[in-house]
Parts: structure tokens; sequence; C-alpha cells
């Protein structure tokens, strides 16, 4: 099914009997789900850009790139870096805007701009029963009303299906350099920590492959003074690091096994790396300043019990995809997912 | 503005109540006597007032859990309090609710510069947060101008905002976790020192949830290291519409600076009377504040006054020493004060988009002519967070009324371009009633049926938020 509008939309989940799966580009999907395939691509279109407000509103199914080459041609540009894990996934659709609301999907930039939840300034969406609903709006700032904003993102289209959304914007940087440290992952962390510490509003900081990345952007008169600052503090030089690559995960991509997206007190990266090795997991992208791990392990590796704080969600392989939650975050969540879908019919096995 | 009849049962059950609540409580953490009680009949909505039933002062989170729990059992509605600076009413007592103060829980619990956070119990002022890591060249960002007053209890459930939040966000974005205690007595943790939720963002849910859904007593908020330095342009313009274009020119540019603040005639003369900040005499000024080394302060500030140049301003001076940058700043961060010394006054927290300033300023005015009473604007220009300040005379019977319907006025205006009630100080009971002026049934039901989940018999703080007569059949 492909609604063509809201209404449409709501009406067909008001009378629905069976469960739907919804689909934006069918390329962020992880676990398992069950139900009529319903597609947001008929929800398509820019509703309105205002580039000296720094706001879009778009509808959920307009293609991520529609969205970027309009914000580029205006020196602007989605704050949160949103990756794109077709090439890691082995899928092919068109991404679109809601699944990015939808999954939370955050690059290398989430440790200086925020992540998705924080440049989301609104939804529309169709609840369980075929409500639809407003929350948040076009401006930057509107605490009017409890967030449902934060809640619908990440929430993997249990809690009804997005309609609408609108973002907070960033002017584009002129330039941007990258200082890069030679040097072993378990020294990485303290780098990262260092140039986090440091005045020079770092927007990436990544190890891999034995190379520690840290990112600047803005004027150009600043981002030089700022990369050559990081670089004498750090002991490292200005080069080349091709972050598309790192945001994408592509050092995965077309290798065997299981792929995790782990979130860890960034400090405790390289010893929760170390800690995934020894059950068998074979490589490691850091980013978030060793606040995210990407982990690559043999299909069905258990990597779970080496995680003692902060979760891990797995992206591409068989198994319990979302991390179990502690029990009463397990009972109130499972309780608003009730309010917001009472017959489950969104999506009904994702999500735990 | 209404407030429920309180429930005359409990009110008969005080003495009751009120002994249960020193057991579970040492006695100096239960205050019944009216004397005492008066210092919390209200917050800084201080046109409406009503001493509570009790106040409880826990000392921790168990101390909380157990007194919550207590009047969970009792049938008892709750209303939380950090500082009580709240300017919607957040914290107002109903006769029959008891007050749960968290002004002794101030400790620090951790400092963590590795992955830069912090964790407070949530009494602690906003300001001696950035005073426990400022030595270590730290800060927390969210600003708001009650900062020396205001808990980061309050702010969180508020999702306060500050000056500089055109660049750090506000309260939300900076907030990794907290721990809280719900109505029933559940202590639950959510968030702390990694980033994101494995499952639904339920820490976004509770920031700004106006002390709902639980009673936070911890937080674990991000720092930053602080910027190398920071200087304001002031630049003052003959046309709130000019003033508007430029503000839009900069943003446009690719220029980003961390605070954009507008004040209006009416404010400037204020302020400037108050504090003798050397604020020209203009119908529009920007204060503007970029950050850097001085180079990139430079660098920024010259694509600023070069944009600013194109629109004729009357005056342009850029700060050239920490002392001028602090004057800069003095008439700003005294306006509300200034303006009080004049009249009493209300201040109103619409949002807006920014593309719609010269026509909400021209609506303003309109409104201000109809009711008869005058109206100063000072506010976020960057995001569009208007402040318009309806000056009132307290003492002449009816001004107040009127000035509750202007102000009602004022704020739909900004729902019907595109904005909303409220940017950063909250529904509280002040602007409980204008929410079906944002909001459809359906929006209210649902955001309604989440407290359904953290509090299903509703009450903790039950008559905020929410027009009494959508909310009255939960509230029975
Ligand atoms: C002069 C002045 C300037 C101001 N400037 C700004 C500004 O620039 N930006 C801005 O955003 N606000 C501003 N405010 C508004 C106010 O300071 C904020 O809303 C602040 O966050 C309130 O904090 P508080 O500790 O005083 O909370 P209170 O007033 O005590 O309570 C506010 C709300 O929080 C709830 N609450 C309190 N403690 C808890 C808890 N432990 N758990 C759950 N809920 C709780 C209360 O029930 C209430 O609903 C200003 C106020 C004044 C008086």
């Amino acid at each position: 099914m492909t609604p063509t509008s809201e209404a449409e939309l709501g009406e067909m989940i008001a009378s629905a009997k069976a469960p739907f799966e919804i689909i934006g580009g069918g390329t962020r999907q992880i676990g398992s789900t069950e139900g009529a395939p319903l597609h947001t691509s008929g929800l398509s279109g820019i509703r309105l850009y205002e580039p000296e407000a720094l706001t879009l509103v778009a509808q959920a199914g307009t293609p991520l790139a529609e969205i970027e080459s309009l914000l580029a041609e205006n020196n602007q540009r989605l704050p949160f870096e949103p990756y794109d894990l077709r090439a890691l996934q082995g899928t092919t659709g068109t991404p679109t805007i809601g699944g990015v609301v939808a999954t939370n999907a955050s690059g290398p930039r989430r440790i200086q701009a925020g992540a998705c939840r924080d440049s989301l300034i609104g939804v529309r969406f169709v609840d369980g029963l075929g409500r639809i609903i407003k929350n948040g709006g076009r401006v930057m700032k509107n605490v009017t009303g409890y967030d449902l904003v934060k809640l619908l993102a990440g929430s993997h289209g249990t809690l009804g299906v997005l309609t609408e959304v609108s973002f907070k914007l960033l002017p584009a940087p002129q330039a941007t350099a990258t200082v890069l440290v030679q040097e072993a992952a378990a020294t990485s962390a303290a780098t990262m920590a260092k140039a986090m510490a440091s005045p020079y509003d770092v927007s990436g900081a990544a190890h891999v492959g034995g190379v520690t990345a840290l990112r600047v952007e803005g004027l150009e008169g600043s981002v030089a003074y700022r990369g050559k600052a990081l670089a004498s503090l750090l002991g490292g030089e200005v080069g080349l690091f091709d972050w598309v690559a790192q945001r994408d995960v592509q050092a995965f991509a077309g290798r065997e096994g299981d792929v995790w997206r782990i979130s860890v007190k960034p400090s405790d990266g390289p010893t929760t790396a170390e800690a995934l090795r020894k059950l068998g997991a074979q490589d490691v992208v850091f980013d978030w300043a060793g606040g995210l791990l990407w982990m690559l392990a043999p299909k069905g590796t258990i990597l779970r019990p080496a995680i003692t704080a902060g979760h891990a969600t797995l992206i591409r392989g068989e198994g319990q995809t979302f991390q179990p939650e502690p029990a009463p975050i397990a009972t109130l969540s499972a309780a608003l997912r009730q309010k917001f879908d009472p017959r489950a019919l969104l999506n009904p096995k994702r999500m735990g | 503005m209404q407030m429920p009849k309180p429930n005359a049962e409990i009110l008969a059950r005080k003495a009751e109540i009120v002994a249960r609540l020193r057991q579970v409580l040492p006695a100096s953490a239960v205050i019944d006597d009216p004397f005492e009680t008066k210092a919390y009949e209200c917050d800084a909505l201080s046109a409406y007032r009503c001493p509570p039933l009790a106040v409880v002062l826990p000392a921790s989170t168990e101390e909380t859990a157990a007194v919550l729990q207590a009047c969970h059992s009792m049938g008892v509605p709750v209303v939380p309090r950090g500082s009580g600076t709240s300017l919607a009413g957040g914290a107002l007592p109903t006769e029959d609710s008891v007050i749960l103060g968290v002004a002794r829980l101030t400790q620090v619990l951790e400092t963590d510069y590795k992955n830069r956070f912090i964790t407070v119990q949530a009494g602690r002022t906003n300001l001696s947060v950035t005073g426990a890591v400022e030595t270590n060249g730290f800060f927390y960002a969210p600003d708001p101008s009650s900062q020396l007053a205001c808990a980061i209890a309050g702010n969180i459930a508020m999702n306060s905002g500050g000056a500089h939040c055109l660049k750090y966000g506000v309260t939300t974005n900076n907030l990794l976790g907290v721990k809280m205690v719900t109505m029933g007595g559940e202590i639950i943790e959510i968030g702390g020192a990694h980033l994101d939720a494995a499952g639904y963002d339920l820490l976004g849910l509770i920031c700004g949830s106006e002390g709902q859904l639980g009673v936070v007593t911890e937080a674990t908020l991000r720092i930053l290291a602080k910027p190398e330095g920071a200087r304001p342009v002031l630049i003052g313009f003959d046309s709130n519409e000019v003033a508007g274009a430029c503000v839009a020119d900069i943003i446009r540019a690719g220029v980003l600076p961390v605070a954009i603040e507008f004040m209006d005639r009416p404010v400037i003369r204020a302020a400037e009377k108050f504090t003798h900040a050397g604020y020209p005499d203009v119908e529009a000024l920007l204060i503007i504040e970029v950050e850097g080394s001085e180079a990139e302060i430079a660098e920024q500030l010259g694509k600023i006054t070069k944009i600013a140049r194109r629109h004729n301003p009357v005056e342009l001076r850029e700060s050239q020493s920490a002392e001028e940058s602090a004057n800069i700043w003095k008439g700003r961060k005294a306006a509300f004060g200034a303006m009080g010394q004049i009249n009493d006054y209300m201040c109103l927290d619409g949002t807006i988009p920014v593309s719609k300033l010269p026509e909400t300023l021209r609506g303003i005015t309109a409104l201000s002519k109809q009711y008869g009473l005058d109206v100063g604007n000072v506010f976020h220009a960057g995001d569009g967070n208007m402040h318009p300040l309806i000056l009132y005379d307290a003492n002449k019977p009816g001004d107040l009324e009127k000035c509750e319907d202007m102000g009602a006025d004022i704020l739909k205006l900004c729902v019907e371009v595109g904005g909303c009630l409220t940017g950063e100080h909250g529904v509280g009971v002040e602007k409980r009633e204008l929410m079906h002026s944002q909001f459809g049934t359906d929006d209210l039901d649902i955001q309604m049926a989440v407290k359904d989940v953290f509090d299903p018999k509703w009450l903790l703080n039950p008559a905020k938020v929410f027009p009494l007569d959508a909310s009255e059949g939960r509230r029975q």
C-alpha cells in the first residue's frame, strides 16, 4: 500500500485489521517485523524551506538526497550527518528522510552538533488508531506540551507512521580540516578526549586502522588556525580522511559477518573493543571520540555480555537486534507503545 | 486563571497526612506550619498564590521515593519544586497538594573531564554547575537569565534555554541522563555517560515534561570546553524591520554566532536608565556574540559588520575589551529587571519563525494600541523566541486581567504565524488553557496518554500543562 495523503493513511490504519510493515526507502530496517508493506513514498516533497530561518519541513517519504542537494545549493546542511548504510547492509532502495528520523540515524558530527533527535523540531504522524497527530512545529525553540518529537525519533516506526518532519539546519562550513595521529586503538581514546577538551570545537573524532582522525569545520581562517593548533596539541598532522567512508562504515562493506553498533562511555571504547575481540569480534571502527564502536564479528557471535554500561544494536545479522532494557524502562516503553498503537498494527515485532 | 477545587477530603485529613510524612522523613524535612508553607505559595508567576498542605524537603533519592510512595498511597497530589523561578506557574501549589522541594539535593556526585560530563543532584543551581567545572576549563552551556537561582531540576522540567542556545542548544540537547522517582515511588535511571537510547528516547520525553512524569533527583549533564574567547558587537537600527532583515542576512551568509539578542526602544530606554550601559537611543538594538581565538573572532565579526553596514545601522560598536563586552551585555541581562522598575510586567515567551518577525512585531504594536497597554520586546532573534513584556499596574483593578487577555492574543498571533505558545518558559498554569489554540483534541490526548503511563492516578503536578477541561476526566 502506498497512501498519497495523510488523511488516506489515517483511514487505512483506522480501518486496518492486520499489521503493517512500514517502509520508507527500505534501506535502514533492522530486526524483524511482519505485516503488509506500507510504503511512505507517496508522501513526498519538501513543504517549506526557509534558509534565513535555518528551517526545513518535508514529507516523510521525501528522498534524503533531494533534501541534501537542495540544502547544498544553499550552502546549508542537516547538522547530524545521517549515515547511509546501503553498502554495508547490501540494500538498494532510496533512503527517505522519514527513515532517517525513525532510526535516529546520526553520523560523526553527533558529538558536536547532536543526533538527529536534536535537530528534529517537529513531527506529524499517524498513530495506531489512525489519528493524525502533530507535535513540535517549525520553530527552533518550543517547549509547548510534551516532547513527542524526541520520542518518535528512533522509534523505528513502532509508535506511529511519520508523515512530516521538520528540522533546524546549519550553514555548511566554508572549510574543513582533519588532523591525523598515527597510533594504536588503546591510546586513541586519550587523544580524542584531549581534542574534545580543547577549545577547538572538534566536529568529528574517529579511530580506524591505526589512525586517529579529528575534524574541524568552519570559516577558512578559523579552520586553518584550529587545524594547526590541534595538530601541535596532539602531535599529529593535518591530512586527508574520508569522513563519508567513516560515516557509512565502508570499512565493513562487503565483508562477511555481523555488524554491531555500540554506544558506550567514550573512555570505555578501547577496553570494550578489546573485550569484544576476546569474544570473537574481528574488527572495529571507533567514532564519537571513542563512544561509538562499529564491530564486525563472525555470524552469531554473542557480544552483549561484554557491555556493562551502554548499549549494542545488531545492525546486520540475525539475532536480538535491540539491547534489552532494564525492567522499569522496558515496562514504561511497552506501556507507551500500547498507548500509541493499542492494536499492535505498526511494525509489530520490531524493537522487542 | 482557574485552579481545580481542592479535594475537601484531603484537606480534612491534613493532620494524618502530615503525621505519615513525618514517619517517612526526618522531622525537619516536613513543613506544615502555615507561616512557613507560605514561602512556597507561588513561583515567579507571583500573581497566583496558594499555600500548599505541606512542604517536604527530602535529602536523598531514597527519601524522595519514600515520600512519593506515601503520598501515592494516600492519594495526595504532589507538586515538585526546584528554586521556584518558573514564570509559568509550574511550581504553583494547590491547597490539597504537598510541595516536594529538591533544594537540599545540591551535591556534585561525579565530574569526568575525560568523558565531558558532570553528575549532580537536581537541586543544584544552574550557575553552580558551571562553577564546579570552570577552573578545569569547562562549562555547562544552557544559560537561562535566572541561572544564579534556578535549579537543574527546574531546567530539566521546563527544558530551559538561554542566550547562547543558538549554538549550544537548550537543556534537552545537553542532558545525558537522569535518576528520577515516579509518583508510585519507583526509582528509575535513564541514560548515562553514553550517547542516545537503546530503545525509546525516554530522556527526551522527561525533559520538558514540567514535573508531571516523575521527580528528577540526579542529572548527568554534558559539559563543554570553554572557547578561547568571546566578543559581542552592538548594532543599532532605526527600524525593527531592518534589524530583522540584518539577522536574516547574517544567518544566510553562513555565519552562526553564539547569540543574537534583540531589544526594541522601550526596553533599550529602560535598560539604559537602569544600568547606564551606554546604549544608543534607537528603534532596535542587536547584540551579536561570536566565539573563538582573537583571529577567529575578528574573522566572524568582520563578516557580520560588513553585512550590518549594508543595512545602514545608526550605531555599530565592536567590543574592544572585556569591560566593553560586559557593558554591552549588562543592559540586556538586566532588561527584565529594568522593565520591572518602571511597572509591573508580564513576560511572554512565544516563538515565531524568524521570517515572520516584522509581521509579528506589527501585530503586537496593534494589540498594544487596542488594549492600551505598553509593550517592550526583548528576545533571542536567532531562534525566533520572543519575549514581549506587557506593562500593567497590579494595583489597578482589572489591569491584570486586561494584560492576560492581551498576552493571550499575542500568543495566539505567534501560533497563527507558524510558531508556538512557549519557547522556553513552559506551559504551567499560565498558558494551559491556550493549548487548544495550538493543539487539536488528539494531539493533547496522546500527550495525556503519556502521563497515564507514568502517573496513572494523575497525582503529580496534575493541574498543569493541559487545559482543565481536557484533563478533567483523568484527574478525577
Ligand atoms: C528573572 C527570570 C529570568 C528567567 N530567564 C529565563 C531564561 O532565560 N530562559 C529560560 O528558559 N527560563 C528563564 N526563566 C524561567 C525559569 O527560571 C526556568 O523555567 C527555570 O528552569 C525554573 O527552574 P526552578 O528550579 O526555579 O524551577 P521551579 O520554578 O521550582 O519549577 C519549575 C517546574 O519544574 C518542576 N520541577 C521542579 N523540580 C522538579 C523535579 N525535581 N523533578 C521534576 N519536576 C520538577 C516544577 O513542578 C515546575 O513545573 C527566568 C525566570 C526569571 C524569574
